[in-house]
């Protein structure tokens, strides 16, 4: 069922950059770079070309979206925050090539009448997939456009149907050296660890996606499930989920553990709360294109809640934000 | 025999000057070849990597001009000393390459926001703050200067970049949000070097007495 309600940040269709462009684009690079005779020292550091791509049938597009050019597939799938596969920008490209999506089980616990563990792909294959093009914004002043493939989290919590005591959803990452090698370093606690109040998850804008550019969503990315909150900074949207509870007090989150006067439960996007370490007024969009063309490119005005506030601003109502970050 | 001598001087200050050079070279034919041959070692964020790697080279020549006295000692190669100055001058070099693309490329001339950064961000105010006080480190790196400040107060001076090389560790330390490794490792070796010194120092005054 299509979900019917006014979209300030729709997109028209016509300002989508068509798939074969920027796949065309990655073939002349290829060829431009062989051409070049320097063909083993960059295809080393373009690991996405050795990855292997699925694509996904059956999705839906929609209309959502803002009239932002798309960042690039590549950009999308190598410039990473995923402290499991190490800390660095380029790590998870690198690293997440040990990683096992299939087959995935997700566990459901907590104030639900159905909790217990299911087999990923039963969950999906009941539900219809549909293309979501957000705008995703980093709490380190970088954001990028992305085309999610995914599922409104709402329909996923409805078929476990959340009795009233659920309060919040907590979500839980995996766990596993040998396929997430970052974690042998102690840079965060894990599990990485997640959650939102009942009515942000509820939130039609809020997905768990499966896919980037009608593909399987590749291993760096967050593989084979990850949650997607286009209002709030991108750590919110956590990677590789195993776990969602249904729980009545505001769960544990990892950033915020780490450093609870830079990271709130909160983490909307707000260019009038600072981070305590860098301003969030402005951001750099990354569109995909390298060197000089993205060094100069201007950075660009942040908006409340990234520009979703005419769908979201409503959930926080009264809430002093700056208190509440 | 006195100018083989010479000669194997000079080249080897030139070898060092290269390569001293060399990590600047590479990023610029990092950014020529994204930006023509569509490769991506600076990623999709080259202001970000950037400003990092400028700034870990400046500190990496803080520190490598820090251990060149001690090296000296140790390995008993007194040769070592004339290098000291270069380091120390490329040190500088990078680190004014790393202002100036912060300033410039980051924050894209937008000094009321520098201004912001300076005064409410701590870790970009201790890195200005060692920024400044290398200035006058650099100025006074001239044989002229030396003699006209005189040797003692020239000395007196340049004991600062040891305040300079703890502010550039600590700007480092704040900067990051979660893995502390490499700060870590500098911070190490700093505090290697500064006990060195203050054990030599120690030995000095004890043969003295």
């Amino acid at each position: 069922m299509l979900i019917k309600y006014k979209r300030k940040s729709e997109i028209k269709p016509s300002e989508i950059t068509p798939r074969s462009i920027f796949f065309n684009r990655r073939k002349f690079i290829q060829t431009a770079t062989i051409a070049g005779g320097i063909s083993i020292l960059p295809n080393f550091f373009i690991s996405s070309f050795a990855s292997n791509r699925v694509k996904l049938s059956n999705f839906k597009k929609t209309s959502f979206g803002k009239v932002e050019k798309l960042t690039t597939y590549e950009a999308i799938t190598n410039y990473n925050n995923f402290y499991e596969f190490g800390t660095g920008k380029s790590d998870p490209a690198r690293n997440a090539h040990v990683f096992k999506p299939e087959p995935w089980t997700l566990e459901v616990a907590g104030f639900a009448k159905k909790t217990g563990k299911f087999d990923l792909d039963d969950l999906v294959r009941q539900h219809q997939l549909q293309e979501r093009i957000y705008r995703l914004r980093c709490v380190e002043a970088w954001s990028m456009v992305i085309p999610w493939v995914g599922i409104p989290l709402v329909d996923i919590i409805k078929r476990f149907e959340p009795d009233s005591k659920a309060k919040f959803v907590a979500f839980e990452t995996l766990v596993d050296e040998e396929q997430m090698p970052g974690q042998k370093n102690r840079s965060l606690d894990w599990p990485y660890v997640e959650g939102l109040r009942m009515d942000e998850a509820m939130h039609p804008l809020t997905i768990l996606a499966v896919g980037v550019y009608g593909e399987r969503m590749p291993n760096q990315n967050g593989a084979p499930i990850r949650l997607v909150v286009p209002w709030k900074y991108g750590f919110k949207s956590i990677k590789s989920i195993v776990k969602i509870s249904f729980v009545d007090k505001k769960p544990p989150t990892t950033w915020n553990i780490q450093a609870p006067n830079e990271y709130g439960f909160y983490s909307n996007v707000n260019p009038n709360v600072d981070h305590p370490r860098w301003s969030q007024k402005s951001e750099r969009r990354i569109s995909g294109e390298g060197g000089f063309g993205a060094i100069f490119t201007p950075r660009i005005e942040t908006k409340f809640l990234n520009g979703y506030a005419a769908e979201v601003a409503s959930l926080y109502k009264g809430m002093d934000l700056k208190k509440f970050y | 025999m006195q100018f083989a001598k010479t000669n194997y001087r000079k080249f080897l200050k030139t070898l060092v000057f290269i390569l001293s050079l060399a990590p600047l070279v590479w990023l610029l034919f990092s950014i020529l070849s994204d930006t023509f041959l569509g490769t991506k070692i600076m990623t999709a964020n080259p202001v970000q990597k950037l400003d990092r790697e400028l700034g870990d080279w400046g500190l990496i020549f803080i520190i490598l001009s820090l251990s060149i006295r001690p090296s000296a000692e140790i390995l008993n190669f007194p040769g070592l000393i004339v290098y000291r100055r270069m380091l120390g001058l490329f040190a500088f070099f990078y680190v004014c390459l790393h202002v100036l693309s912060y300033v410039t490329l980051n924050l894209q001339l937008n000094f009321d926001a520098l201004l912001e950064d300076i005064i409410k961000r701590n870790f970009i105010t201790v890195g200005i703050v060692a920024f400044i006080f290398m200035i006058p480190l650099a100025v006074t790196s001239t044989k002229t200067m030396i003699k006209w400040i005189g040797g003692r107060r020239w000395q007196l001076l340049h004991f600062l970049i040891y305040p300079i090389v703890l502010m550039a560790v600590w700007h480092f330390f704040m900067m990051v949000r979660a893995d502390f490794s490499r700060p870590i490792v500098y911070l190490t070796i700093i505090i290697v070097l500064l006990c060195y010194r203050f054990w030599s120092r120690l030995r000095k005054i004890n043969k003295n007495s």
